[in-house]
């Protein structure tokens, strides 16, 4: 085995009273990706910028390329979270200043722009500012400036984020690329299914180190104890409910029509369920090691208002447009999402989901077009419309200078609820989340999972019959994901409507239905499994993943429209 | 990584003083803080805001029908500096005077004919807007001004009042305040762009994380700071070229002193501003934190403490203290000499060799605060 480009033994970093990493080793072997996989505030960044040589360990042994970390800055080529771009400078201009910070030579500069270029393909682009370029081409141009003079070390702060899926397998394979010329990798990610494609990984999860090996190395150990479960009965969000309490599950989640199952054992006994054995994935062994999952039941759901499952329509868009000046960011769309139904709206960054998803919350007024929330237009009657919806935005945008307790009597003040309302329901959702230890806490402080609590107990103490959520649970860990879900799921039992965006797959799983929007227009609809299907009629795939199906989808339009539009 | 710090490479260097420069170019507000907001500045202090005060509204009563008290009155209304508005009675004046409508009042009492007869003057009564102690000021001035001279007139010299009058007004009349205002224009302008600018620049590096990426490569602190400083330097000393040129063309203000003299004060004068800026950004690391720092502890004392609109030796004493703390102190007497009067080497070496001083404290401070690190 080749003699590794970084090696750290028992990092420890604390920053005032938080441990950040705690006892953390790891391994960068030459030629190879490693993954460096947790969900967020695991730890990744800290552990980064210490390889990097730009944070200090408390404790631990490191070696960066033969000496301390940051003493050989002209072998690393480093890509933090946000590309590390100057955005005032075109992209030429960007690979031009770090060819001169990084001392690369006036003879080998025409041949590395031209060769970094044509990698990228950002050679139509090269005299756009990068603050224009797309998600995607920001990231790609980041990366090619890590790269201006070829690096033993390698490393990439979560280059997956927020870019989506076809950029990411683009960035992927171009990074593989490296690896064959023996350039070490680090390549840092909160999604599992990323992780999984790494030659070796390291998982963090609270700043402590729960895995390092080969991926297969931990699904090789759930090998016979994952499942694909259906009952003839039950419909498959009570089914995985029942499921989840039984001591014999470990984990389960929707896919689609069927449920995906994570056993204790290799022969469970789960009389009445017809089990068919499926490939482990990452995720399972990521699951197990942190314990299993949640149960099915929720307390939230059960203490709430049984709405009627009519088929009066919950959410009703009827060609929802909206123009900015000639800039058309939403064409035409119209969708019906009912009581007790998932509806997702999905599609890459910048594609019109935020402009269709703030027009529905009546945050934008549509140029033309009508929408509905539980009966109520918009347009006519749009505050009875908003005191019917719960809504929860990205990253849990909760006043962070606020206590638990007064980020809980504002949000019941701005739904409407009267003193004694307000004071039951706060008892209410305090109750069931567990938050009375914590209720003098500012919001900002708080765990990522009690956070997660927070905010959905925010946007549901008013009980509406219709939920908005927004990428509700990207970047945090799959038992709080799981948590999260297992609450939805039982508030669509009782008969609540819930929309939500996201770009990640994962959600989009958990969809009744599912819109997908890509620049501006709708290009499909169906349920999770139809646009599998489709996908694969398409791209003659035999059992897509959404994600297959997504990048299907998309390229199909491309060839469709044969129109592609000029990236603005 | 200390060994690091001291390195100057010329080529990166250049490479990120051109990167500044594209920059400044591409970011129409820095365009419009350093060439712009002078212009701005200029004419609202050099045409809008007036410290002369010529021409007050001022009202007047006339209780006594004696020739002399006649006199008087003609004396009142034949200054340049007041607007005489006549009322036959009190009452309606003090209305206006509460409204704001007339700054002063004069009220020349009954019998002030027959006073001046026995050679042994009434006093006449003076109210003033005292909301507007400045305005009230100058009116009380005014009016005492040509009162005493009228009663010289009349060969009683020895009766004018005492009360001193303010000499601006006197030794000078022709002296418009617009001629200090200019010098002080230069110094907010430099203070702007060598404080404000260059904390926000630092800052926002550190809010984008491109300051980030640029420690990830081999570039030394030297370098980035100085790839700061060179362009923001430059475009001090371009600003205050600026200022300079439009105050002489359009407002008039002569230079008598010499160009080298402008801009050695001006130089020197940078040098704290931008080591305040470089400190500041490099404690805060937030643009918004920034510019409040870079606005209370450079912008504000530069403007109120510097002499530029009020004057020092009329401050508190414990105020006078506080403003030896001020580098725009040292700029704006010697900027006004340059200006005005012409070149005094001895007092701009002095005032040089304090400015420098305090830049030398900001640059140790900053270069304390600047660390290679995200710790």
């Amino acid at each position: 085995m080749l003699e590794p480009v970084a090696i750290a033994k028992g990092v420890v970093k604390r920053f005032d009273a938080l441990i950040a990493l705690d006892g953390v080793d790891i391994a960068i072997t030459p030629g190879e990706i490693t993954g460096l996989v947790g969900p967020d505030a695991a730890g990744k960044t800290t552990l980064i910028r210490i390889l990097a040589g730009l944070m200090s360990a408390d404790e631990g042994e490191l070696s960066v390329l033969d000496g301390a970390p940051g003493t050989s800055l002209e072998q690393l080529g480093y890509m933090p979270q946000r590309f590390g771009l100057y955005e005032d400078l075109s992209v030429i201009q960007n690979l031009e200043l770090y060819a001169e910070l990084r001392g690369l030579s006036t003879e080998e500069k025409p041949e590395t722009y031209g060769r970094l270029l044509d990698f990228t393909d950002l050679a139509r682009f090269q005299d756009r500012p990068a603050g224009k370029l797309s998600g995607g081409m920001k990231q790609k141009l980041g990366l090619a400036c890590a790269l201006v003079k070829t690096p033993r070390l390698l490393l990439l702060d979560e280059p997956g984020v927020g870019v989506d899926p076809i950029s990411r397998r683009e960035l992927w394979a171009m990074v593989k690329a490296l690896t064959a010329e023996g350039i070490g990798v680090l390549w840092s990610t909160a999604y599992l299914d990323e992780a999984e494609k790494c030659d070796s990984v390291t998982m963090l999860n609270d700043g402590r180190l729960i895995y390092a090996g080969d991926p297969s190395g931990l699904t090789d150990r759930m090998k016979g104890r994952v499942f694909s479960a259906g009952s003839g009965t039950l419909d498959r969000r009570q089914l995985l409910a029942q499921l989840l309490d039984e001591s014999e599950v470990l984990d389960g989640t929707i896919q689609g029509s069927s449920i995906r199952l994570l056993t204790r054992n290799e022969h469970p006994s789960l009389p009445g369920i017809h089990l068919n054995s499926l490939a482990p994935r990452l995720e399972d062994g990521f699951m197990e090691v942190l314990g299993g999952g949640p149960g099915g039941t929720s307390a939230l759901a059960d203490a709430y208002t049984r709405f009627d499952r009519t088929d009066a329509p919950a959410i009703e868009a009827r060609a929802l447009t909206k123009k900015y000046g000639n800039f058309t960011a939403a064409n035409q769309i119209s969708f019906t999402a009912r009581p007790g139904q998932i509806f997702g709206l999905l599609g890459p960054n910048g594609a019109g989901k935020s402009t269709a998803f703030k027009m529905l919350c009546g945050l934008a007024t549509p140029t033309s077009g009508t929408c509905s929330v539980a009966g109520h237009s918009l347009k006519h009657t749009g505050p009875a419309a908003r005191q019917s919806l719960g809504y929860m935005a990205q990253k849990f945008s909760l006043y962070g200078d606020l206590s638990v307790e007064q980020n809980l009597n504002f949000f019941a003040g701005a739904y409407g609820l009267k003193k004694a309302a307000a004071r039951n329901a706060i008892d209410k959702v305090v109750e069931i989340f567990e938050l009375d230890s914590r209720m003098r806490t500012n919001a900002g402080v708080l765990p990522l999972g009690y956070k997660q609590r927070l905010a959905l107990a925010c946007a549901v103490m008013h009980e509406p019959p219709v939920l908005f959520l927004d990428e509700p649970t990207s970047g945090v860990d799959p038992v709080m994901r799981r948590e999260f879900w297992v609450h939805i799921n039982g508030l669509v039992s009782r008969g609540v409507c819930v929309l939500v965006t996201t770009h990640f797959m994962e959600e989009a799983e958990y969809c009744d239905d599912i819109l997908l929007i890509y620049r501006s227009e709708q290009i499909a609809m169906g349920s999770p499994d139809e646009l599998k299907a489709e996908a694969g009629r398409i791209a003659g795939l035999g059992d897509p993943t959404m994600e297959d199906a997504f990048i299907a989808l998309i390229e199909a339009s491309n060839i469709d429209t044969k129109n592609p539009r000029k990236a603005a | 990584m200390s060994s690091n710090l001291a390195r100057l490479d010329r080529r990166r260097l250049a490479a990120l003083i051109r990167k500044e420069a594209v920059q400044i170019v591409r970011d129409p507000s820095t365009l419009l803080i350093a060439f712009v907001l002078p212009i701005l500045l200029l004419f609202i202090f050099g045409f809008g805001v007036s410290l002369d005060a010529n021409s007050i509204r001022v009202g007047m009563v006339v209780q006594d029908s004696s020739p002399q008290a006649d006199s008087l009155a003609q004396a009142f209304r034949a200054s340049p500096y007041l607007e005489i508005e006549e009322s036959p009675a009190i009452q309606p004046l003090r209305e206006r005077l509460v409204a704001n409508r007339i700054r002063a009042m004069i009220v020349i009492p009954q019998e002030f004919g027959a006073s001046i007869d026995r050679r042994a003057p009434l006093p006449i009564q003076v109210a003033t807007d005292g909301s507007q102690p400045n305005t009230a000021n100058f009116a009380a001035a005014y009016v005492q001004g040509i009162y005493g001279t009228w009663i010289e007139q009349q060969g009683m010299a020895h009766f004018a009042p005492t009360v001193g009058v303010n000499a601006r007004y006197w030794w000078n009349p022709e002296l418009k305040s617009r001629f200090f205002l200019i010098p002080g224009s230069i110094t907010i302008v430099m203070t702007m762009i060598g404080t404000l600018l260059t904390a926000l620049v630092v800052a926002r590096e550190w809010e984008r994380g491109t300051l980030e990426a640029m420690m990830a490569t081999p570039i030394s602190m030297t370098e980035f700071i100085a790839s700061k400083l060179v362009p923001y330097f430059v475009l001090g000393l371009g600003s205050m070229a600026l200022c300079t040129v439009l105050g002489i063309v359009v407002f008039g203000v002569p230079l008598r002193g010499s160009i080298l003299a402008l801009f050695l004060l001006a130089s020197a004068f940078l040098v704290p501003a931008l080591g305040l800026g470089l400190f500041i950004s490099a404690a805060t690391k937030n643009q918004f934190v920034a510019s409040q720092a870079a606005l209370f502890s450079g912008f504000l004392p530069s403007f109120l403490l510097s002499g530029f609109i009020f004057e020092i030796s009329s401050m508190p004493k414990v105020i006078q203290m506080v403003t030896y703390l001020v580098p725009a102190r040292y700029l704006i007497p010697p900027l006004q000499t340059v200006f005005a009067a012409g070149d005094a080497w001895g007092m701009f070496a002095r005032n040089i060799a304090v400015m420098l001083a305090f830049g030398a404290f900001f640059f140790f401070l900053a270069y304390r605060t600047t660390r290679r690190s995200l710790d």
